[in-house]
């Protein structure tokens, strides 16, 4: 199934991109996307365990993704 | 209640007026300005940019908690994107109230509340033409109504 990844600020410099599409496996967590995301740029530039948000709310790293759902890795916020 | 995300300058009188009532006793202002130092390092600029749908969404459940725990629907903010420059005005927070405790409390709980939770970044341009990410600007010094 296809998810949106949505990268900002710095995630998007490091990989490069500030949205994609990734085809994941029925039943994939948070979890699942944030390590495909990471192998797409160099090694390190994304934390292991960034804040996440599923469908514009805050979710946990093993919250399970449906079809479509846009996953937006959240880099530390600093508006203001 | 009103919240907004803009990329236009602020309007202080405006959002001013938002919060008008003949029951309040006080109004609080406050106003996030951008500085020519962080850091140590001298900045010329900032570029904000957002998550700009959950930023909205994020706000707006930020001033409805604001107007819960201050007993006011007296609650506006504004927060600009875009590229600002030494002394314009990033975000305003106003808030009216009968008396000023509250209307303090809900000020500040909306911008502490957005330092922490909105997704919104900023980039800071230095004098020496280097720009940077900035990486979490949120205190922990007062946090009006309890973590989420």
């Amino acid at each position: 199934m296809n998810v949106t990844v949505l990268l900002f600020a710095s995630y998007a410099d490091a990989i490069g991109r500030s949205e994609l599409e990734l085809d994941v496996e029925t039943g994939a967590t948070v979890s699942d996307v944030i390590e495909q995301v990471r192998a797409l740029g160099e090694a390190g530039r994304l934390p292991p365990a960034p804040m996440v948000a599923v469908n514009e709310q805050y979710a946990s790293r093993d919250r399970e993704l449906r079809a479509g759902d846009e996953v937006a890795l959240i880099p530390p916020v600093a508006g203001g | 209640m009103y919240s907004a995300i803009l990329d236009a300058p602020i309007d202080v009188t405006q959002l001013l007026e938002r919060v008008n009532n003949t029951r309040n006793g006080a109004t609080v202002l406050f106003l996030g300005i951008v500085r020519d130092v962080n850091d140590g390092r001298d900045v010329t600029g900032i570029e904000y940019t957002a998550y700009r749908s959950m930023a909205e969404r994020e706000l707006a459940t930020i001033i409805e908690e604001a107007a819960a725990i201050a007993d006011t629907n007296d609650v506006a903010v504004e927060h600009r994107l875009g590229e600002l420059g030494i002394g314009d005005c990033s975000v305003a927070v106003a808030v009216g109230h009968p008396h000023r405790g509250r209307a303090f409390d809900a000020a500040r709980y909306v911008i502490e509340q957005l330092k922490k939770r909105v997704p919104i970044w900023k980039r800071e341009q230095y004098l020496d033409g280097t720009r940077e990410w900035v990486r979490a600007t949120s205190t922990e010094l007062v946090d009006a109504g309890g973590e989420r």
